[in-house]
Formats: structure tokens, C-alpha cells, sequence
């Protein structure tokens, strides 16, 4: 939507929205320049969350930072433990064995279904449907009760290590999975039914902050921000990791359905849609686990080779890169961390430009940010 | 392309200001370069069509307690293949040229490099502190960070 031209004379006005806000997902603050009801220029402020992630990584041995990766992103806490690992794995060249790399598999999926029902929740509800939060909050309990199965934890879980993971899964735990599985999966019908169709919820999503595809890789964007805009890429397929080569899966893009390619619908679809494939890889990785030990033989103190090293593997918000630095010592010289959300607010001030304020709230929910792991 | 294959690209493009090629040991290889000449090759390495480098996937600030670096970590969409370039800075007034307008990506992560370690990027369109306050004094990611005591009257 563009600014109108009309015959009141209105003045430009400058409002500072958040760090509290319920629809900034967080800490964020945008400094709001607007004429009328159309933002003309969109400030993003963040850093209020910073705690000096990468500089405690150079105090800390490599199994210790493994806890602080939790508080990357809490809501995909798996995701950023098995980045660590896999990291540092990729560095010292550590063999893992095949049941941790399927049980790592099983639990970052799983992670992205309980990422990806937060961000369809937390939308719709920024979109004003109160009502598709209850339920991805209802399904994200039944996550987080196998997570506190397999882990003991319900939301950072510090469940990988540097050459596996903590503790193989409980008798139970496989079962249980696949009965959450049979659960799960005709919900998103459900939910399709609910909202993602409703008539006034795709009038707000529909054709607005359209990003092309050049767009989208100029600005580094990664994950499901770049497939909204069509373009095929995941890690887990292009740069394939761990055991992700034996699974089944279709990579989810836009495809302007509804409106434009690469508008905010498409964003929201795509999520929609990979929890389907997560789903998916979930049930493979289940019939195909194999038996045998889940932590290779790391020495207590862990000295990697003199090296540097980026790993990047896909985050539910995007690339997770990061860039490690080995000295040959216990601590990491250092380390670099690269998230989806903190490259995706970069395109965040052009997208916003000649929206309404409402939409704003619309572009944040599509970009599906989180702020710790913008501040790190 | 393999990395060797692009070094030997870049050092027939650009001779001196290549300097030399970080292989062994390093994942993935890094290409070092002058710092002054960062931003033609790194829009070559964009614009030219056997390379096509669309995608900047990293751009991080280094202290290697001699010197500063920023490295970069570049991908290719079309051919999918990756490099990383590096440039090694002094510790007196680091500085080298911003690639906002090569890859509109850099941006805040050369403010971030900006804040941590205090790197100047020449030209860059927007160049202020992202994660700190603004008043933040010092560059805390730099080895010879001393921490402060208090900040606006409280202790830390």
C-alpha cells in the first residue's frame, strides 16, 4: 500500500514503539517516522538483549558453551546446541555415532515443528485471531513433554555435546513421538481450516512487504524468509549435514498463491508447510534409527587442532553460521555467530517503507524474529 | 570452483593486492587480500560470471592480538561454491572499505564489527554502534578490553 495524496495537510510524526511490545516479539524498539497512518521511515533499535554471547565463548571451554547456546534462540534451543556441536565437531573432525546424529535429527525437527507453532500462533494473534495460539501452544506442551523426557528440560534443553548427545532416548520416547506424529499432522488441516484461509486474516498478509527473490539473497536472508520468495534453498538439501541425506523431504517455497511472490502469506505458508515435511523426516529417522552408542570418546580436556572453521546448518529462522577460531587451547579464540534474524532486520528499515503502522506488525511477524538471537 | 582455482583467479585479476591463500587448516579457505582492496574484489568476486559470489553469509571482525581482520564468507547460489576473503588490518585505527553496496547484507554486521572491535568502514552508508548504547566506551571484543567498573553510576 502506498501513501495516498488527499487534501488534509498532515504533519510527519515521529513514535517510538517497544522495547515493550506485545507484537515485537521481544525487546525490540522501532522508532516509527510516520504521515498519517504511513510509515515513512521504520528504525529498528535492537541490542537490549545483548549479553555478550561471543565474548563468553573465549572464557569458556568448548563443552561449557554448549549451555549458552540454549539462550540463542529458546525457542529452538536444539537447533542451536546441535549447530554448536556440529561446529566444533567439524573442527576437531570427531566422528559422532549414527543413533546420535538420528536422535539430533529427530530432536531438531521436532524443535522446528514447536518454533514454527509459535510463530504461526504468535502471528495469527498479532493479527488479531486470538484463537490459533491456544492451539499451537496446546500441541508445543506435547513437544516439550518429550523434550523434558529425553532431556529433563522443557525449554533449554543443553541436550547435544561435542560428539553426541547426553543420553540416549528413554524406552518410551520413540513411541510416544510417533503417537504425537499421528496427532500432529491432521492438525495443520485443521489449522489451514481455522485461519490460514480466512478471508480477513489473507487480506492482511496478502501482497504486502513483497520481496523479490534478488532481493532476498542480496540481503542475505535465509531459511524460510528466503523460500517465501521462491527461491529454493535449504541447507539441509544444498549443503547437506549429519544424516539429513537418507530423509525424504520437499523443500516449501512461496508461490504467491494469494497474492504476490514473496509477500508475507508466502512467508506464513512456507512455515505452514515445513512443519508437514518436519513431520516427515521425523517418521524416517524413527523407522530407520539404528542401535548402537550415542557419544563418541571426546577427552575430558578437549583441545582441538590449531584451525578456523564455519558451519551453518538451518535454523527455523534461517542459517545458523558459526564462525570458530581455534588457537589449539581448551577455550575457543574466537567465536562468530550468524543468525537469521539479525541478517533478516537488516532488510527491515527498505521493507517497511510506505506501509501502514499495521503492517509493520505484519512484517515482524513474517520475518518470525526473535531477539535474543538478534542480540545476542 | 575450488578455492585453489579462485585464488589463482583473483591473484591474475588483482597481482600484489592478493596476498597470499589460508588452506591447510582453514574451512572454508580464505583468499587474504589488502585492505584497500576489499571492495573490487569483492565486486568482482559478485559480478563476474564464472564466480558469481551472490551471497554474504558472514562478515565477522577479528582480533588476532597483533593485528585486527574482518572475514568474509561468501557463498554462490548459481554454482554453489564458497570462499572466504580476508583482510588484515593494523591495530592503530583499523579501516578498510565498506561492501554495503556490493552485498547490501554487510550493513549490520559491519556495525557490528564497528561496536565489538572498533573497525572503520569507509563509506559505509550507516555507521553506528548496533548492540551497545551508544555512550558504550571501548570495544569489547578486542583481547585488550579492560572491563569497566560502572556504567551511568551503576556497577557491574
Amino acid at each position: 500500500m502506498t501513501a495516498r495524496s488527499n487534501a488534509l495537510p498532515t504533519q510527519e510524526m515521529t513514535i517510538n514503539m517497544g522495547p515493550q511490545h506485545p507484537s515485537t516479539h521481544g525487546v525490540l524498539r522501532v522508532i516509527l517516522t510516520t504521515d498519517g497512518e504511513v510509515v515513512t521511515r521504520a528504525v529498528p533499535d535492537v541490542g537490549y538483549l545483548h549479553r555478550g554471547l561471543e565474548k563468553i565463548g573465549e572464557r569458556v571451554t568448548y563443552a561449557q558453551y554448549m549451555p549458552f547456546t540454549d539462550r540463542l534462540d529458546y525457542l529452538a534451543a536444539m537447533n542451536c546446541n546441535c549447530a554448536w556441536a556440529w561446529t566444533v565437531e567439524k573442527l576437531a573432525k570427531i566422528e559422532v555415532p549414527e543413533r546420535a546424529e538420528y536422535l539430533r535429527v529427530i530432536v531438531c525437527e521436532l524443535n522446528r515443528i514447536s518454533s514454527h507453532l509459535i510463530a504461526f500462533g504468535s502471528y495469527t494473534a498479532d493479527m488479531g485471531a486470538f484463537t490459533p495460539f491456544l492451539y499451537a501452544i496446546r500441541e508445543r506442551e506435547q513437544v516439550n513433554d518429550l523434550f523434558e523426557m529425553i532431556c529433563g528440560n522443557r525449554l533449554t534443553y543443553n541436550y547435544a555435546r561435542v560428539g553426541g548427545v547426553s543420553g540416549d532416548a528413554p524406552p518410551g520416547f520413540l513411541e510416544k513421538t510417533k503417537e504425537f506424529l499421528d496427532y500432529f499432522e491432521p492438525k495443520l488441516d485443521e489449522y489451514n481450516n481455522l485461519i490460514s484461509y480466512n478471508k480477513i486474516f489473507v487480506h492482511r498478509l496478502a501482497n504486502v512487504a513483497v520481496i523479490p527473490a534478488e532481493e532476498a539473497i542480496a540481503y542475505g536472508l535465509t531459511g524460510p524468509n528466503l523460500r517465501g520468495s521462491g527461491v529454493p534453498f535449504d541447507l539441509r538439501k544444498d549443503e547437506p549435514y549429519s544424516v539429513y541425506p537418507k530423509f525424504d523431504f520437499r523443500v516449501c517455497v512461496g508461490t504467491g498463491e494469494r497474492g504476490t511472490l514473496g509477500d508475507c502469506f508466502d512467508r506464513y505458508m512456507v512455515r505452514i508447510n515445513e512443519m508437514r515435511e518436519s513431520v516427515k523426516i521425523v517418521r524416517q529417522a524413527i523407522a530407520q534409527i539404528p542401535d548402537g552408542p550415542v557419544l563418541a570418546k571426546v577427552p575430558r580436556v578437549f583441545k582441538p587442532p590449531v584451525g578456523e572453521t564455519y558451519f551453518r546448518s538451518e535454523c527455523p529462522r534461517g542459517e545458523t553460521g558459526i564462525y570458530l577460531i581455534s588457537d589449539g587451547s581448551v577455550n575457543p579464540f574466537r567465536l562468530k555467530i550468524r543468525t537469521g534474524s539479525f541478517v533478516t532486520m537488516n532488510l527491515f528499515e527498505k521493507i517497511t517503507r510506505g506501509l501502514m503502522i499495521a503492517d509493520v506488525v505484519a512484517v515482524i511477524g513474517s520475518f518470525d524474529i526473535i531477539l535474543p538471537e538478534i542480540d545476542r | 570452483m575450488e578455492a585453489q582455482a579462485i585464488f589463482d583467479t583473483l591473484k591474475g585479476k588483482f597481482g600484489d593486492a592478493v596476498v597470499e591463500l589460508q588452506g591447510e587448516g582453514f574451512s572454508p579457505a580464505f583468499a587474504v587480500v589488502a585492505p584497500a582492496a576489499v571492495k573490487e574484489v569483492s565486486r568482482f568476486l559478485k559480478e563476474d560470471p564464472d564466480l558469481s559470489f551472490d551471497s554474504l553469509m558472514c562478515l565477522s571482525g577479528v582480533d588476532y592480538k597483533d593485528k585486527f581482520a574482518v572475514a568474509y564468507h561468501l557463498h554462490s547460489l548459481k554454482h554453489r561454491h564458497a570462499i572466504g576473503l580476508k583482510a588484515m588490518l593494523p591495530r592503530e585505527n583499523p579501516s578498510l572499505p565498506t561492501v554495503d553496496d556490493v552485498w547490501p547484507a554487510a550493513n549490520f554486521q559491519e556495525r557490528e564489527a564497528f561496536d565489538l572491535f572498533g573497525i572503520g568502514f569507509e563509506g559505509s552508508k550507516d555507521l553506528r554502534r548496533i548492540l551497545l548504547p551508544e555512550d558504550w566506551e571501548g570495544h569489547p571484543l578486542r583481547k585488550d578490553y579492560k572491563y569497566p567498573d560502572s556504567y551511568h553510576g551503576i556497577k557491574v
